[in-house]
């Protein structure tokens, strides 16, 4: 019975993509281009050689840690929509250490990535402590802490100790903070930007999951996040539980940041708007139905998109049919609750 | 007792005919009849989940009758919608009350009515028009006080108004008396007697005989959603009523042998408090309850009950006062604290409190020993033990469907998810169980098993402290009954001594001589 | 010395007056929306379709009104896509939300590439194709009656609204029964209030004004739709309503604070002392301040939320 419903989760979510793309294909039209040239070009960008391959993986990485910074905040019960936040200042620590700290890479490897999840942990548990001590909307404040990460970045990026003279962004992180695959290797596979950020998101989810489904740390944090007043009712603080699932949340977030910098970015760059991998972390979340292991593979999934995206202009197409395709895959997920009423009412009728 | 039929044998109102309602492979109602005369107060009587309430979302336009003819006045009427059948005159009370509560009384019995002059709501007819029924049947209110402060007893007045500012001619009122006191029962038995005066029609739904003896002229009797049979009430009896709703005899009694109370268990002196509004609402309350005996704490909701478990269970703070279980202090500590002195509760809200209808059945079986041995090791779930104690445990308090362990709590039905709670509390066998309204919602079978199980924590020398809304219930049960009033004990009597209308009396705030 | 001052507190209202326009449109619909029950945090991509609209219906006729109103009839287009996602087909309201986010400046920019040459930004509009202004001409430029007074009429129009609003919500049937509808759903239906219909009407409005306030944007305060020209707006849209505690005299207040520190952030940033980032964040930690020091809990609508079941 588990298994069934599993599997028409999962069938409605490969319904959803199939829809996704289906309204695609019409604004294509719409717009007088080819949805056989511009999937086409979409497909074979992704999947025609092994390189390729490679940096759908380095562009899944960040979005999977921000998918599970989501999902992780969707089973404890409150909704993370400040990853965005939470990614920058990861992001931002992880770049000051990397450019400022002159230590061998053993060290900072470790520490930069520990930075960056240290922020990304701070900047969530602020809201989450603004949330107990005074009852403050957390979507409010994460709002609020997404805007203030933003331009302390910008702010940070222009200051004269990291910033690279006449240009948008930092210096380069040092090399002994990169994340990049060795140089051998790198050559081999044929993507200058590979690096471990995408191994690490895989153990991450894994961690994730076993956290959620298998240790008594997810049990609370899951029975504070379903039912509050049953949680109290049983004897758990809930107030340290929401400070917990937040934080964690937080510092998945971060460590995407940082994962971003120290591996395929390499620099800060100063933003024009926000950058959006928090949000595109809601959808890797959804897609993968708030399941760990399944955001490994709506990671990958959205990952291929936003790469193949970007080779779409290519044939002409607009690379924001992207998003058009991902926002119409969200809302067909979103309505699969409705769907699947209707559907057994149909069945209903029909079988008498 | 001295009633009054109002009723006209002449008039037909409503007649049902052959009402079928299904849902989905579910048959609420199978071939229901209802006839309803001018001036007749009509009983509906059944168990919980018979379909009482079901048939008269039919009749008030909530649901669509899958089968079966609603006539009017003799002319046959098919609802698309409430509004219909507001409009064809029927109005309905209903259990849980329909009532916006950020809102006032007159907003609140205006509401979807509202007379506009131009594009502006115009209050001042209305207000007058509420003024002049409120008069005409007694009712008073106070049309300018927010729902969420006042009491229970008001809010039914303001749902019956509301349903009469529509201009309805049969009123029907789902369990109307559910939380009422045994006074304020008889205000609304004379409110219904005016209505019925002035020939309007009234059909109450409800499991209580004794109410029904005392108001109703006819009584449909329903089981299990099949049609029984309708009885002119002045001939029947309560037995017969009820073994009709059952099925079978019924003995409401429960068996309990005498027993000497034990060591004190539970001493609260001079407690404080005050609600979420910031208004006192205990006020030097003392109460004592001994092992080895059920002490029952009666009352109206909203005296206080709900705020003095919530000190007792460590959820909410009191203002001062001493709060202590076997001498230990407990007072303002938190719900893990009192559960480790010894304070474990079936809460009043199963599904809020008591449940979390995400988890699966097993989860929810050990809510308070999840990070204790045998269910739990270096942090990890043991799920092999988890499920043994599910599997024994359910098979024990006879939680069905079985093996559904991993299933769940959300999937079982009202009665069984009760039986988990129940299992639960009754094995962590604490000192003190403090149970909350424990039957409220459940079918005759169901009841029988709670009490069952009280009983049972009573004779093996545990303290049992029962807070229930059901005054027979606490009368049943309780070997001293405790009676609560406006945030104090205003008195206390033996369960053997206990007299209906003395407990009233002193549930409406009147002192003990 | 007393000139400066004047100058620079009409410069400052000036800048208030072009930084609430927007957010007070989006707030106001959105405070629709919360109330009758129906979380909508798509007002972000509402906003940038209205944006777009607005624009290219301005470039195409040549009328700043028109473009203006088909800009908040496209923000209403997809108010109708949330509403049958939450209300018919009881979807989760924050996905939904957040597709419309994702689908509103995803097909914006999209169009605009697919209309305009491959390019993101839309042509500049000319000035007569903008919103007029109230008082061209009459003020010498720069003057203080002309910061104050010379703005688009919508900046005042849109203070108009918010008193239609609040009328509209306390005085009529509809504010009755979708502030009913938002608090007990069944109490309403069983009153023979149409939920559904309530709650169409409520999120439908939502995408209206959303989109009005982008459009806004696009042909007040700048000359042409970007795709940054919202940049994060219907978020801060929404921060006001819950700041306002879900009542169109609160989030009003509440907009024209952050319009007021927008104002603040502009006059500061003239003398470049400070770095224009830092300044930047004055509202938000201005709202963050409020809120622990002052504000706190904001209640919600009871059904805030939760999508709702018709009988049978």
């Amino acid at each position: 019975m588990k298994q069934k419903i599993l599997k028409s989760n999962l069938i409605f979510t490969l319904l959803s993509i199939v829809i996704g793309f289906i309204i695609g294909a019409i604004f294509l039209v719409v717009a007088k281009i080819s949805p056989a040239e511009a999937y086409g070009k979409l497909w074979h960008s992704v999947m025609d050689k092994p390189k390729y391959w490679m940096w759908t993986f380095t562009y899944a990485s960040p979005l999977i840690f921000t998918g599970l910074s989501v999902a992780f905040s969707f089973r404890t019960g409150i909704f993370n929509i400040g990853a965005e936040g939470q990614f920058v200042v990861g992001s931002l620590a992880a770049c000051v250490v990397g450019i400022l700290v002159d230590v061998p890479a053993y060290i900072h490897v470790p520490l930069c990535i520990l930075v960056g999840a240290l922020a990304g942990f701070f900047w969530s548990f602020l809201v989450a402590m603004m949330k107990i001590k005074r009852g403050i909307h957390e979507v409010l404040s994460f709002i609020m802490f997404n805007w203030i990460a933003f331009y302390l970045s910008n702010y940070v990026v222009n200051l004269r100790a990291i910033h690279k003279p006449s240009s948008e962004a930092t210096k380069d992180v040092m090399d002994s903070a990169r994340i990049l695959f060795p140089k051998s290797l790198l050559k081999l596979v044929e993507c200058k930007a590979a690096n471990w950020g995408f191994v690490m998101a895989i153990v991450a989810a894994i961690i994730i999951w076993v956290i959620i489904e298998k240790t008594t740390l997810g049990y609370k944090l899951k029975a504070v996040g379903s039912n509050n007043s049953a949680a109290l009712y049983a004897g758990i603080n809930s107030d340290r539980s929401v400070l917990t699932a937040l934080g964690i949340s937080g510092a998945l977030a971060g460590l995407g940041g940082a994962v971003q910098v120290l591996g395929m970015a390499g620099r800060l760059s100063q933003f024009a708007g926000q950058e959006g991998y928090g949000f595109d972390g809601i959808t890797v979340a959804l897609i993968g139905g708030s399941n760990p292991i399944g955001c490994i593979f709506s990671g990958i999934f959205y990952g291929a998109m936003k790469y193949g995206g970007t080779k779409l202009t290519m044939v002409h197409a607009p690379s924001e049919v992207v998003n058009i395709i991902m926002g119409c895959i969200v809302l067909c997920i979103a309505i699969s609750p409705g769907i699947k009423m209707a559907l057994s009412r149909l069945g209903k009728k029909g079988g008498k | 007792m001295g009633r009054v039929s109002h009723m006209d044998p002449a008039v037909e109102v409503i007649a049902m005919k052959d009402i079928v309602k299904k849902f989905g492979d579910f048959t609420a109602n199978d071939h229901i009849n209802l006839t309803l005369h001018k001036g007749e107060v009509h009983a509906i009587l059944g168990e919980n989940g018979a379909g009482k309430s079901t048939l008269m979302n039919v009749l008030c336009g909530l649901y669509r009758p899958t089968s079966g003819q609603i006539y009017i006045k003799g002319k046959e009427t098919v609802f698309s919608g409430p509004k219909d059948a507001i409009d064809q005159g029927i109005g309905m009370v209903h259990q849980h009350f329909m009532l916006i509560q950020p809102f006032t009384v007159l907003d609140n019995i205006i509401l979807g009515v509202e007379p506009t002059s131009g594009l502006v709501i115009n209050k001042k007819d209305a207000r007058k028009k509420i003024m002049e029924l409120s008069e005409q049947y007694a009712m008073k209110i106070d049309l300018d006080a927010k729902i969420e402060d006042i009491s229970v007893g008001m809010q039914q007045r303001v749902e019956i108004l509301k349903v009469l500012y529509r201009g309805a001619e049969t009123l029907i009122l789902d369990e109307p008396t559910a939380s009422l006191t045994p006074q304020e029962i008889e205000g609304l038995m004379d409110i219904i007697a005016n209505l019925t005066k002035d020939g309007k029609s009234v059909i109450i739904i409800t499991h209580k005989l004794k109410e029904i003896m005392a108001s109703s002229d006819n009584c449909t009797i329903i089981r299990q959603g099949k049609y029984i049979d309708t009885v002119d009430v002045s001939k029947s009896s309560e037995n017969e009523l009820a073994a009709m709703m059952v099925g079978r005899e019924v003995n409401f009694k429960v068996d309990k042998k005498d027993q000497e109370p034990g060591e004190l268990v539970l001493e609260v002196k001079n407690l404080h408090a005050k609600d979420y509004r910031g208004v006192e609402v205990l006020k030097g309350l003392n109460l004592k309850v001994h092992a080895g005996e059920i002490t029952g704490l009666a009352g109206v909701d909203g005296n206080g009950q709900t705020e003095l478990v919530e000190i007792l269970t460590g959820l909410k703070k009191a203002e001062s006062g001493e709060v202590r279980v076997l001498g230990k202090d407990i007072f303002n500590k938190s719900p893990k604290a009192t559960f480790d002195a010894g304070v474990s509760s079936i809460p009043a809200d199963r599904q809020k409190h008591g449940l979390i209808l995400d988890f699966a059945i097993e989860d929810n079986l050990i809510m308070q020993h999840f990070n204790e041995e045998p269910f739990a090791s270096k942090g990890f779930l043991q799920r092999k033990a988890i499920r043994k104690n599910a599997t024994e445990l359910m098979e024990k308090f006879d939680v069905r469907p079985r093996g559904t362990e991993g299933k769940p709590a959300k999937t079982l039905s009202g009665g069984n998810q009760q039986k988990v709670i129940i299992a639960r509390e009754v094995t962590n066998d604490k000192e003190l169980l403090i149970a909350v309204n424990p039957t409220r919602g459940l079918d005759v079978g169901a009841i029988e098993f709670v009490h069952k199980y009280l009983v049972e924590q009573r004779n093996k020398g545990r303290a049992v402290l029962l807070v229930s809304f059901e005054l027979d219930e606490v009368m049943d049960l309780s070997d001293r009954i405790e009676v609560i009033f406006d945030g104090q004990i205003t008195g206390s009597v033996s369960g053997k001594e206990a007299d209906e209308k003395e407990l009233g009396y002193m549930m409406a705030g009147g002192k003990k001589e | 010395m007393w000139a400066v001052i004047v100058k620079n507190l009409g410069l400052l209202i000036n800048a208030t007056l072009i930084a609430t326009p927007p957010l007070l449109l989006a707030a106001l619909g959105s405070c629709f929306s919360e109330r009758s029950g129906v979380v909508n945090i798509g007002i972000e991509g509402m906003m940038t379709i209205g944006a777009f609209t607005g624009a290219a219906v301005a470039l195409a006729t040549g009328n700043g009104w028109i473009g203006f109103l088909c800009g908040g009839l496209a923000g209403a287009v997809f108010g109708v896509i949330h509403a049958i996602a939450c209300v018919s087909m009881h979807a989760d309201q924050t996905i939904a939300g957040t597709a419309i986010n994702f689908i509103g400046p995803g097909l914006a920019v999209f169009l605009c590439k697919a209309m305009y040459d491959n390019s993101s930004d839309t042509p500049a509009l000319e000035a007569s194709a903008k919103l007029p202004k109230m008082f061209n001409g009459v003020f010498k430029t720069g003057s203080f009656g002309s910061n104050v007074l010379n703005v688009y009429s919508v900046a005042y129009l849109v203070f108009i609204f918010a008193v239609i609003c609040w009328f509209v919500f306390y005085k009529t049937r509809l504010g009755a029964h979708l502030r009913a509808v938002g608090e007990h759903p069944e109490a309403c239906e069983s009153l023979g209030i149409n939920v559904y219909r309530v709650r169409y009407i409520c999120v439908i409005v939502s995408g209206f004004m959303a989109g009005l306030g982008g459009a806004f944007c696009t042909l007040a305060t700048v000359n042409q739709f970007r795709p940054s020209v919202i940049v994060g707006q219907g978020f801060i849209a929404i921060a006001a309503v819950i700041f306002g505690k879900f009542s169109p005299g609160g989030a009003a207040a509440a907009c024209l604070l952050f319009g007021f520190c927008n104002g603040v952030k502009t006059l500061a940033s003239q003398g470049n002392v400070v770095s224009p980032n830092l300044i930047s964040m004055i509202p938000y930690i201005v709202t963050i301040l409020a809120l622990i020091l002052f504000v706190g809990k904001a209640h919600a609508p009871a059904a805030n939320g939760k999508p709702f079941y018709k009988s049978k």
